[in-house]
């Protein structure tokens, strides 16, 4: 039989997830960098123009879904590439809950910024 | 039978020499991975001063004199700023370009020519980036 040389488990929901994300992030990051530095340019950004794509309700869905898989997918991969390095027992425990808590704190701070600039009273 | 195989750590870099590409494009993606979530943390960080900015008064957003805007434009008018957006760029085209060409390995398309997509890639990042250079830089000087 084959032998398995992979440290990922194989047909794993994070192994999914990791990949469905990436496709997602390929697209959007694409139209992230395309919109935000060739359409509108670095020296033109202001509170107004944020505020006036924000409050586009398609826009503002489509940022949280990008902060959010963005974020599972980077801290996904970081945890992937610790567990690569060799982490293991406690060490892993508490640097996954670690990096579950800063996932948090990331997304709540994004979804309030994004509150901020869409004018919605929740940030 | 499976057997257990024991290959050592992956990143076991004092064997760099013996690097193959296939190798060099783990090496790559990992490197260019780590300094983009390094980046997501310190992006939500400065776009955050859109919370206090909101609170500032219309004629302030108005004239582009809320902490917000002057952040930003402060920092777009620091050219290690424009070239740091630059070398993020291409990190994150780099990243790009060769998830693709993993996600077409894990479906088992172009096994027989990893090295070839990966120096596809490393070319390619290198064009996109440099006929970028115009537009990031502008309005910098």
């Amino acid at each position: 039989m084959a032998e398995r040389y992979s440290s990922f488990q194989s047909g794993g929901r994070m192994w999914l997830l990791q990949r469905v994300t990436a496709v997602f992030l390929l697209v959007v990051l694409a139209f992230h960098f395309f919109l935000l530095h060739f359409v509108h340019h670095a020296d033109e950004v202001s509170f107004l123009a944020s505020s006036a794509r924000m409050e586009s309700l398609s826009y503002y869905s489509l940022m949280i879904l990008f902060l959010v898989t963005a974020t599972f997918h980077g801290v996904n991969g970081v945890y992937n590439a610790l567990v690569n390095q060799g982490l293991t027992g406690t060490k892993r425990t508490v640097i996954k809950w670690t990096l579950v808590a800063a996932s948090v704190v990331l997304i709540a701070q994004g979804i309030r910024t994004a509150n901020a600039w869409a004018g919605i009273g929740l940030y | 039978m499976s057997q257990s195989y024991n290959r050592g750590l992956i990143e076991d870099f004092a064997r760099w020499r013996e690097f193959e590409a296939g190798m060099w494009a783990w090496i790559f993606h990992k490197f260019t991975g780590w300094v983009l979530i390094g980046y997501l943390f310190t992006h939500i960080a400065v776009l955050s001063t859109g919370i206090p900015a909101a609170g500032a008064s219309e004629a302030a957003i108005a004239a582009g004199n809320d902490v917000y805007t002057q952040t930003i434009v402060s920092l777009e008018g620091l050219l290690l700023v424009r070239l740091l957006e630059v070398g993020l760029l291409a990190v994150a085209v780099f990243h790009m370009l060769n998830g693709t060409r993993l996600l077409l390995t894990d479906l088992g398309i172009g096994l027989d020519a990893q090295d070839k997509s990966f120096y596809a890639s490393l070319i390619l990042t290198g064009a996109i980036t440099v006929a970028s250079v115009p537009t990031f830089i502008a309005g910098a000087f």
